[in-house]
């Protein structure tokens, strides 16, 4: 971050010298928001696998690589982030053991390592080994490298694929929690700052998390069948939005327990951040998050739950509460990162976040980290299709 | 392709070996962060500390220079190791201080507020606690930020990640990232003097002595007649952090 002292003139209050500038910039917003996606996506998946929510089946495959896709971008705005990323294996090499932080790398790989990747091997063995039989040239040594030298597709093998998949969701679920529940233990165990230090901001992040995976996938399924010009499974539809209101639900409650609480509390910190909402975070708090990212998607997901609707009108619903869900969602990961450094610890005052925009914190870094995952699932997506036609085997399975 | 489980258990037993030679090799570079040592200073002699007395503050912003010439901190208004606030209490309101520190003191403060108006008026000088439970060590992922065994917060700049957790975890705002090095730097009770037998930069130049480093493993440190003659308090003790910056009649405003 350069030096800009205009920012002192924005400055309302009284703020310690050294807090003026924001420490934790928009990149630190993404890092909350995409391993929620990964979390959200995976417990998704797993509805089918563990919990034999059959109708979500179409999504399973889609939402293990959506998982991967955003799991493996996850990392990249922390590195980016950081004033000496070269010095970051460190972590892995001397750990601090009382930092929250320092378990970052550990439980991201036993997430990326342990839990997903291997899920997605299991269930996808047979399909790899069959294209490493039938595909010719570059494609075929792809396949043959995925396979990692397996080659045996008999009933037997595949049923022990499946038995072992099955093991891993069940420990997958668990780690899922874990993955988002610790991102939101980084933020709430900081006693020094009130805005995130609660108990609450581990189970509120990850049903948080649940809330835009679920949308996500289910915005996805959308966009790819109609890509794909194949009928939407309406029943598939149905489900995942009918969970996407229940998480949101549960989401929306636990942040309303925070807000009564701090309101009735109001404690020496509630004058400062209730003032803060109400000026400077009134319009990503009040208006987006809340009003736009919730209680509007609230209404149309419980529409669709009350009202018979036609297909057409429910996925219009569906796509529309998606979107909002989405807005919301990153939105809350804004107020909680952005918001918890707007004011002062000695709640005095408030400072300004002024995005750069093609710097190495910038808007145009955020976006393209964004867009990445994307460009990961289209080629997961070519290398691996999770279409039901390809997933014959689980049938026969 | 079968591989038998014989063959599997050998193979995995070496990349074991292996992986467990080259730990205990790495071992002895991780046990050997030691601070700074200066010859014939012992760590284990001291504990140290510092006390302010606010009624002698004259807010002429001495320290605030001597500190960032001394330690090389940048210039600009963003980077304070130690800094001075005023506080201003119309009528004695406890609740709504107002408060300023332009550019941290560091050239001192223009008259504001005239002696006889009804208000109370006091400078506060803040630099970093050195707390005995610092929050700021216990988030350090990779234990760059670190207690010294003679009670000093220090950093590691060429172990330090500048992931700024740290600095979110510093209830007192002491702490910045240096712009030139892209780490944390913070008040080191100037390491490099007083393990040489001299006090911290600030303490130097502080005409009315309002600042005074301690050592409280010293028997005969004045500190000990000063914690004992006067009301002390500390910054913030709802954080229990163990704060090692003694303030002499503190006013129930400051935060």
């Amino acid at each position: 971050m350069g030096v800009d002292t205009a920012l002192l003139s924005q400055v309302e209050g009284f703020m310690y010298p050294n807090e003026v500038e924001l420490q934790w910039s928009v990149l630190i917003v993404l890092y909350p928001f995409i391993t929620g996606l990964v979390a959200g996506a995976f417990i998704l998946a797993s509805l089918e696998r563990v919990f034999k929510v059959e109708e979500v089946r179409p999504t399973y495959r889609l939402s293990l690589l959506t998982a991967l896709a955003f799991l493996l971008v996850a990392p990249l705005p922390l590195q980016l982030h950081l004033g000496h990323p070269e010095r970051s294996f460190e972590m892995y090499l001397t750990p601090h053991t009382t930092s929250a932080m320092a378990m970052f790398g550990f439980v991201y790989l036993w997430y990326l390592m342990v839990v997903l990747i291997v899920e997605i091997w299991l269930d996808y063995r047979r399909d790899i080994v069959l294209q490493a039989r039938s595909q010719t040239g570059v494609l075929q040594w792809v396949y043959r490298a995925m396979a990692l030298g397996s080659d045996n597709i008999s009933p037997r093998s595949l049923a022990i694929d499946d038995r072992v998949g099955r093991f891993i969701t069940i420990v997958g679920i668990p780690s899922a929690f874990l993955l988002h529940g610790y991102v939101g233990f980084i933020f709430g165990s900081v006693k020094a700052n009130p805005w995130w230090s609660t108990p609450l901001m581990p189970v509120v992040f990850l049903f948080s998390a649940m809330v835009s995976g679920i949308a996500l996938v289910l915005l996805l399924y959308m966009l790819v069948s109609w890509v794909r010009r194949t009928a939407i499974d309406m029943r598939c539809l149905d489900t995942v939005a009918r969970y996407l209101f229940y998480a949101f639900v549960i989401d929306f409650s636990l942040e309303m327990l925070d807000l009564v609480h701090r309101i009735y509390v109001a404690d020496e910190s509630f004058k400062s951040l209730d003032f803060m909402v109400k000026t400077r975070l009134f319009g990503s708090q009040i208006l987006l998050q809340i009003i736009i990212g919730t209680l509007l998607p609230l209404a149309l997901l419980a529409l669709t739950q009350l009202a018979r609707l036609s297909d057409r009108a429910r996925k219009g619903l569906y796509a529309t509460a998606g979107v909002l869900t989405m807005v919301g969602i990153f939105a809350m990961r804004w107020n909680v990162v952005i918001g918890g450094q707007l004011f002062s610890k000695s709640f005095l005052g408030y400072t300004v976040y002024k995005m750069d925009f093609a710097t190495r914190e910038g808007l145009l870094p955020a976006i393209l980290l964004m867009v990445l995952p994307f460009v990961i699932l289209a080629v997961l997506i070519r290398l691996l299709p999770p279409w039901p036609e390809s997933a014959a085997h689980r049938e026969s399975a | 392709m079968v591989t038998d489980r014989r063959e599997f258990l050998i193979g995995g037993g070496r990349v074991l070996l292996i992986a467990s030679a080259a730990a205990s090799g790495a071992l002895k570079y991780v046990l050997a962060g030691a601070a700074e040592q200066a010859p014939g200073y012992v760590l284990d002699d001291h504990w140290w500390a510092m006390t302010i007395d606010i009624d002698r503050c004259i807010g002429c912003g001495n320290c605030v220079r001597a500190c960032k010439a001394e330690n090389d901190v940048p210039r600009e208004p963003f980077f304070f190791r130690t800094w001075v606030e005023r506080y201003h209490l119309p009528e004695g309101d406890v609740d709504r201080p107002v408060v300023d520190s332009p550019d941290g003191g560091f050239d001192g403060f223009k008259e504001l507020y005239r002696p006889g108006d009804g208000s109370k008026n006091f400078y506060v000088p803040k630099l970093c606690n050195h707390c005995a439970h610092s929050p700021c060590v216990q988030v350090c992922p990779v234990g760059a930020t670190f207690d010294s065994p003679d009670g000093v917060v220090l950093v590691d700049k060429t172990y330090c990640l500048g992931c700024r957790y740290c600095v979110q975890a510093c209830p007192y705002g002491c702490r910045f990232i240096d712009p030139r090095t892209r780490t944390v730097d913070k008040c080191t009770f100037c390491y490099h003097r007083i393990t040489k037998g001299l006090t911290t930069a600030c303490c130097e130049v502080c005409p009315t002595d309002a600042r005074v480093l301690g050592d409280l493993k010293n028997p005969s440190d004045r500190i000990h007649a000063f914690l004992r003659e006067h009301t002390i308090h500390v910054l913030k003790p709802q954080m229990a952090t163990g704060a090692k910056v003694y303030y002499a009649d503190l006013d129930g405003s400051v935060r």
